[in-house]
């Protein structure tokens, strides 16, 4: 392809059509192949609580579960979700009530719960993808270690360094689940 | 950042995804877990007119030990390598190196036949396989072949793969003497500026990022062969390598790096 000269548009299908579910509901929806999974879930499901941040797979603001394990959405197409199970922090809570998990007087995730007991976020920005990042480590790694919870966010960037209450926060739900 | 548009096609086999890239020639790209491919096409570095998703081919994501080598299909993520309790007893450099790519999430995306076909220099896990002597089969229209990860790797982001060619698994030799990875960075779930794999004992030392691709530090194989102590086959590491320049490192840095690594490297490994 020639500098400067835009590509022409290539044959075939424009859409395709995508299905999952997100928080637990159906969504079918035509996206052009080259649609984000965060630009999908943020502009077409409607649900803005997954960030963009970096938008280079860095910073890990846009994290969310896939098939329950913790991906960067701007680093996944919609198209490769197909059929897969979609968590955004939007439904983590009701994922924790449905499993009888949840806890703390706003009846949340024991994961937002820390978070707020540890004043575990300062701006806020990077918190529903410390948060999903979070949850994913727990997953695999109940009882983490301080060092192990470091390195298990390593991917998740706070830019109000506010790293030392993150890593009380997820210590504490460890303890408590 | 918005990838160019292409055309989507989803293979279920490798039979399949091999017709299709017959088909579409070097207009086409295979995607497995994206977490190479899709960046590049983000930054506009990649524009292929066609996508063949091959992530879903389930078929090819497994590890088993198969007469005297670890076998592991091309779709396995890395994050089932870095858990898998018989990569981390057979293969234990292996299942060690892909618990250092990237950071969890990239983990759970990226797998070992993707990071081997992107054929990154800086990348970790080809520089191990190299080290570890393994084979990576590659399947064409006419069958499958068996390529030494040492003849794989021919240039930034090239290979001998042809553009109808898709890796379907990889082979490690198991046993082995005492292996180490060192991994030279300064943010956590950055790239190597400089990363040295030493396996069995010193047979096998490769290098990461540098040059344009991952290298095998012959002069030290030879020399640790010759009964080199790790001092002494260290200081030959960076021989007959070109290191890139970057914001990073400059070339000088990087050979000093390539030998500090190497020596420490071999030490964890056993080797005096």
């Amino acid at each position: 392809m020639d500098a400067g000269v835009m590509p022409l548009p290539p044959k075939g299908e424009y859409f395709v059509e995508v299905s999952m579910t997100v928080n637990g509901q159906a969504q079918s929806h035509d996206v052009e192949p080259r649609t984000l999974l965060v630009h999908h879930i943020r502009e077409h499901v409607g649900l803005t609580g997954t960030n963009i941040g970096c938008d280079t797979s860095s910073c890990g603001a846009c994290t969310l579960h896939l098939d329950g394990q913790s991906v960067k959405s701007c680093t996944v197409l919609a198209a490769q979700a197909e059929g897969s199970a979609i968590t955004t922090i939007e439904g983590l809570a009701d994922s924790a009530r449905a499993t009888g998990t949840s806890t703390g007087d706003q009846d949340w995730h024991p994961m937002q719960e820390a978070f707020q007991q540890c004043h575990a976020l300062q701006c806020g920005y990077c918190t529903p993808g410390m948060v999903m990042a979070a949850t994913s480590l727990l997953e695999e790694n109940p009882n983490p270690t301080e060092h192990e919870v470091r390195e298990g966010l390593e991917g998740n960037l706070c830019r109000c360094t506010g790293y030392h209450n993150i890593v009380k926060a997820v210590l504490s739900a460890a303890g408590e689940s | 950042m918005i990838p160019a548009a292409f055309d989507y096609k989803v293979a279920d086999s490798a039979e399949a995804a091999i017709a299709m890239l017959g088909e579409f020639g070097d207009e086409a790209k295979l995607l497995a877990g994206g977490h190479s491919l899709i960046p590049m096409m983000k930054f506009r570095l990649a524009a292929p007119a066609v996508i063949v998703d091959v992530g879903r081919i389930t078929d090819l994501s497994y590890i088993r030990e198969d007469n005297g080598h670890l076998a592991i299909g091309a779709m396995t993520r890395h994050t089932e390598l870095e858990h898998s309790e018989l990569a981390t007893s057979k293969a234990p450099m292996l299942a060690h190196v892909a618990s250092l790519v990237g950071d969890p999430s990239v983990r759970h995306r990226g797998t070992l036949g993707g990071t081997l076909a992107h054929s990154d220099p800086a990348s970790d896990l080809p520089a191990a396989v190299l080290a570890l002597g393994g084979t990576i089969v590659a399947q064409g229209p006419d069958g499958s072949r068996d390529i030494a990860a040492a003849d794989f790797f021919t240039g930034y982001f090239e290979s001998v793969l042809a553009d109808d060619e898709m890796i379907t698994e990889v082979k490690i030799p198991t046993g082995g003497a005492g292996w180490n990875y060192q991994k030279f960075n300064r943010r956590a779930q950055d790239w190597a500026i400089v990363g040295v794999g030493v396996a069995d004992g010193g047979k096998g030392i490769s290098l990461v990022n540098m040059g344009s691709t991952p290298l095998r530090a012959t002069a030290a194989e030879a020399a640790i062969a010759d009964g080199a102590s790790a001092a002494e086959a260290a200081a030959l590491a960076a021989q007959d390598t070109s290191p890139p320049q970057d914001n990073n490192a400059d070339a000088d840095y990087r050979t000093h790096l390539a030998q500090v690594l190497t020596k420490r490297a071999l030490e964890a490994a056993g080797v005096a």
